[in-house]
């Protein structure tokens, strides 16, 4: 086994515009046990001055960790070796109080959860101005009305009057954004943004990565952003450093990277993005296996164990962070040469699985039986206030006449932001009850006509539920067995049968039938969620409903578990309602797609109708927010960014909903516009099985176009 | 804000009378103040004995809601009733009151401070032996009835004093009362008396809300805006005083200010230890002498307080806490 220390990772020459110099950092927390966890492990890289590179990993991967060793915030505890330089000062070893000089001044950091990342105690404007009094002595008055600039910048209307409130006042995106202000407060020389997606809605999140971009305009800053996501980094990037298991083992430009990676792991994660752009229905690819353990890594190259090519000498020796062609593009992987002399690309290397296609889907859609229908739902909550006496101050109208159906083997992505409703029309449909308004259909039984329970629980073994969270919705105290029985026994399975089903159905998803007797923390991510998806199956239904399936997975299992679901869907010829608010994952496992905004369809049809030409402005915008991991394109695509968040649905627009939001809108001359304002637009088709609720659809593309075969490209 | 807080009072005015009005009920029908008449010799007369109680209104042939009427009239008057030995209840009260106020006001106020103080202190040295040694000394003040406390502070006490020499700390009664000489030399013989049952009283309030504040504290360090904080270039006591400590206070003031009132009549061992004529001491006396009167004003007395720390909390919770003042 080679020790870290042997295969040094230096940067070749220093640069003489380095403004962060990172030299062989290790970063180790020392556990209880005693074992230590060793999250970074000899990283290198340098930084120039308004530069912008982007650091990619999954969790675990040392991404976050080597940052906050740069701004001095791990515990005391954390070993750190090696050499972080801002400006020529070394960071490793400085006092708390020189330290603390520079963060927030020279170096900023914006962190990734913005709801908790505001003190709740003081008003948004104290905190901003908290950030500039620290390092500049600029009186209460100016530092006040510098504050209220920041919060402009930043895109905060009418900032004075924000600035006294209180973060629980502010949105998500809001408190995102002052996070920014402060963070670009005292024009920072970097400016690190850790996983600025993850918390936040497409349109919000893509809002955040423009202010981003003018924070590095204005104050002319190096950035770091730190992502799990591929796509978010390749317009943005100029360089990209790939991490895994505490390791760089690629770095480079960010085309080199995208379009020619010399590294497996870097090219199953390329290969494993549902892609926007993907032309309809296919099967992404998986990375088997799962991130290995930082308290015990496994000798030799840690990707090993999952690599398709791994060699004799991966199992003994951790290749070192080399050169491949000239001095900018850098993988570690011993047989980067071999890759880069025979061109291999990702379909080269990973094994794409085939997908089958299940009989019925071979029937035209309208012959097919119908495994759920929807019509004209309605769910509406009512607003109280009072403790002791409540009276109704209003409604919110979650959910307000939605129709859809789904076909036997056929799946239906439902997308929209957070409080769009697609949650509530999902548990109406779990519910199994009559709705406020309107009819549910399961299996063609309606549930209006569904008077007792008993009736309700023999529907219920054709409609099951796979939930978002694996970790939260496995009991942790039953074995997976049991997981697996519990639905079988309350449905009244005999037990020789309840057996031979378990193993069966551990199979199914790609376990063991010796997993049974396991504990659910004894699993992986993607296991857990396979655990899930067999539990669902159990019982043989119909119609299963995903809620987010594989939004809490990280990258690479993500794959994995979608390629599954697509398998067991022509295996079983099952129907999904899939609840996503990732366009991208619904592009490839979907047929149709429905888009909701605040508690209706806005438009609805065939994927790649919709996708291809939406019609909707709010469709168009949705999809012009996702970021497709393609240097090039991202960076020639205009994106529509909405402004302000979704309005509430205890108090909607009149007429269209959107309007308040609408691009189109504001494109319309007044009279138009009065229409949007007097009248909710009715779904008008836009094709064969495409239409969009708004008086003046007009398909817009918004991806740009497969091009057929990828550029090579090799930088010089 | 001021809306909040006016429906609250409001509020409050309600509870405290139907608080003291059950009180009132409860102790007139379960007290039996005929009691004192049994085994007198000669026997007191059973027509002697009606007016006797009917002039104090505890007569149990009186029906209990006339007793109440008349309770309350009086009640409305300034009136609290007069207790079995002639006494004016209202007039031991307000002595009473007085007297468990100074020791309760120094050493629940103490006790909060310290509690705070060491609480938010282990936190910050979490797992270490400040953090251990407070945690584990905490544990055991609460495990120690407040009698051992007072006991063994007695005796470290007397030992001190046989050491140097002279009576360094008094631990009886509230004052010496041969003392002779000004007004410092009586101030200073009362503070000297306070010593010991104050830091008795601060001991026991203390421990609890150190552990309070302890978990409060911890919650709150590793939360993501003390990091925040620290990123803008805050140093890390300004960090962790002006925002984790700021933030950590708002559950733990809920516990001190209700702690205030229970006190009140919880310093009851410590009262009798040291020789304190306060509430405490009186309650219990009360109750043995079937005193219908003075149990229904020390339990009214306690509502009261109860409610008035609950005013207190909301106000400081709401000065705190800007989730509050909006809603």
């Amino acid at each position: 086994m080679t020790t870290a220390a042997e295969v040094r990772t230096r940067e070749p020459q220093p640069d003489e515009s380095a403004i962060l110099v990172v030299d062989d950092l290790h970063v180790t927390f020392p556990t209880l046990g005693g074992t230590k966890v060793r999250a970074v492990r000899g990283l290198s890289y340098q930084l120039r001055r308004g530069e912008a590179l982007g650091i990619v990993g999954e969790s675990g991967s040392g991404k976050s960790v080597s940052s906050l060793a740069m701004m001095g915030l791990l515990p005391r505890t954390t070993q750190i070796s090696g050499s972080i330089r801002l400006d020529g000062k070394e960071l490793i070893g400085m006092h708390d109080r020189e330290a603390s000089e520079l963060r927030g001044k020279k170096i900023s950091m914006i962190f990734q959860e913005p709801l908790s990342a505001l003190t709740p105690v003081y008003t948004v404007g104290a905190q901003v101005v908290e950030a500039l009094r620290v390092h500049t002595d600029l009186s209460k008055e100016r530092a006040q009305a510098r504050a209220v600039e920041l919060l402009d910048l930043v895109g905060i209307p009418n900032p004075r009057e924000r600035a006294k409130a209180f973060p629980h006042e502010f949105s998500g995106g809001m408190r995102q954004r002052v996070m920014i202000a402060m963070a670009i407060a005292n024009d920072p020389d970097v400016l690190i943004a850790d996983e600025q997606s993850t918390a936040l809605d497409v349109n919000i999140h893509a809002q955040i990565l423009e202010v981003l971009q003018t924070a590095r305009r204005e104050t002319g800053a190096a950035v770091i952003m730190i992502t799990h996501d591929l796509g978010v980094v390749a317009g943005l990037a100029d360089r990209v450093l790939v991490m895994y298991a505490g390791r760089p083992v690629e770095l480079g430009t960010t085309d080199e990277v995208y379009y020619a990676p010399r590294m497996p792991y870097t090219m199953g994660l390329l290969g494993s993005i549902p892609r926007l752009d993907a032309s309809g229905r296919s099967a992404l690819v998986p990375i088997e296996g799962s991130p290995p353990s930082l308290a015990n890594l496994p000798s030799g190259c840690p990707f090993r164990p999952r690599c398709p090519l791994a060699i004799d000498i991966c199992a003994e020796e951790e290749p070192p962070l080399e050169s491949v062609r000239g001095a900018s593009h850098r993988a570690a992987c011993h047989r980067k040469e071999e890759i880069e002399t025979n061109g291999w690309s990702v379909g080269d290397v990973f094994p794409v699985p085939e997908l089958g296609i299940a009989p019925v889907e071979r029937l035209p859609r309208e012959q097919r039986p119908v495994a759920l229908a929807v019509e004209g739902l309605v769910k509406h909550y009512p607003l109280m206030k009072g403790v002791v006496f409540k009276r109704r101050v209003g409604t919110v109208q979650a959910v307000d006449g939605v129709d859809f159906d789904i076909r036997e083997g056929e799946t239906l992505g439902l997308v929209g932001e957070s409080g769009c409703g697609k949650t509530t029309t999902l548990l109406q449909i779990l519910e199994l009850v009559k709705p406020q308004a309107g009819t549910i259909q399961v299996a063609g039984k309606d549930t209006n006509d569904l008077h007792n329970a008993h009736a309700r629980k023999a529907l219920r073994r054709d409609l099951q539920v796979v939930f978002q969270d694996p970790q939260a919705s496995l009991d942790p105290r039953l074995p997976v067995g049991d997981v697996l029985a519990e639905p079988m026994r309350t449905h009244g399975y005999d037990r020789k049968h309840i057996d031979a089903r378990i193993k069966e159905l551990l199979g199914l998803v790609g376990l063991e039938a010796g997993h049974a007797g396991r504990y659910p923390q004894e699993f992986s991510g993607g296991q857990r969620q396979r655990v899930g998806i067999a539990r669902a199956l159990a019982l043989e239904p119909k119609l299963v409903v995903l809620d987010e399936p594989v939004s809490a997975l990280d990258v690479s299992i993500r794959a994995g578990v979608i390629n599954l679901l697509m398998q067991l869907r022509a295996e079983l010829s099952l129907s999904y309602l899939f609840v996503a608010h990732d366009l991208s994952v619904v592009r490839v496992i979907a047929d149709r797609v429905a888009v909701m905004y605040l508690g209706r369809i806005v438009e609805i049809g065939v994927v790649d109708s919709v996708y291809a030409s939406p019609s909707h402005p709010y469709t168009q915008a949705l999809l012009s927010a996702i970021p497709i991991p393609d240097p090039d394109k991202e960076r020639t695509r205009e994106r529509i960014v909405l402004q302000g968040d979704l309005p509430s649905p205890a108090d909607p627009p009149s007429g269209c909903r959107f309007r308040t939001r609408c691009q189109r809108f504001l494109t319309l001359t007044e009279g138009e516009k009065q229409l949007c304002i007097d009248r909710y637009p009715p779904l008008i088709p836009m094709g064969p099985d495409h239409s969009a609720a708004c008086h003046y659809a007009e398909p817009v593309a918004v991806i740009p176009e497969q091009s057929k075969e990828r550029k090579r490209r090799r930088s010089t | 804000m001021g809306k909040y807080l006016v429906r609250r009072l409001i509020n409050y005015v309600v509870l405290v009378f139907i608080a003291t009005s059950l009180a009132y009920l409860l102790a007139a029908v379960s007290l039996n103040p005929r009691e004192h008449f049994q085994g007198r010799n000669p026997p007191v007369p059973v027509t002697t004995q009606d007016r006797i109680l009917s002039a104090y209104n505890i007569n149990d042939k009186t029906p209990v809601l006339d007793r109440y009427g008349h309770w309350l009239d009086d009640l409305v008057h300034g009136n609290l009733g007069r207790d079995f030995d002639g006494g004016y209840v209202g007039a031991n009260l307000s002595r009473r009151m007085w007297v468990s106020g100074q020791l309760l006001l120094i050493g629940t106020i103490l006790g909060g401070l310290v509690g705070v103080g060491a609480g938010a202190w282990a936190a910050v040295r979490h797992k270490r032996v400040a953090d251990y040694s407070l945690t584990q000394g905490a544990f055991f003040i609460l495990s120690c009835p407040t009698f051992v406390i007072a006991i063994l502070l007695q005796v470290g006490a007397t030992r001190l004093n046989d050491a140097v020499g002279h009576r360094l700390i008094s631990f009886s009664g509230q004052s010496d009362p041969a003392l002779q000489g000004g007004f410092f030399s009586h101030l200073g013989d009362r503070l000297d008396h306070l010593i010991l049952p104050t830091i008795t009283l601060m001991l026991v309030g203390a421990a609890g809300l150190m552990l309070y504040q302890r978990a409060a504290m911890l919650d709150v360090l590793g939360s993501d805006y003390v990091r925040t904080a620290r990123a803008k270039g805050l140093r890390r006591r300004t960090a962790l005083t002006k925002h984790a400590l700021r933030t950590a206070l708002i559950p733990s003031m809920t516990i001190f200010t209700f702690s205030f009132a229970t006190i009140f009549v919880g310093a009851i061992f410590t009262e009798v230890i040291f020789g304190w004529h306060g509430m405490g001491e009186w309650f219990v006396q009360t109750i043995q002498g079937n005193d219908t009167n003075g149990v229904a004003a020390v339990t009214a007395v306690t509502a009261v307080l109860i409610l008035i720390a609950s005013f207190l909390q909301d106000i400081i919770v709401a000065l705190l806490d800007p989730r509050v003042r909006v809603g």
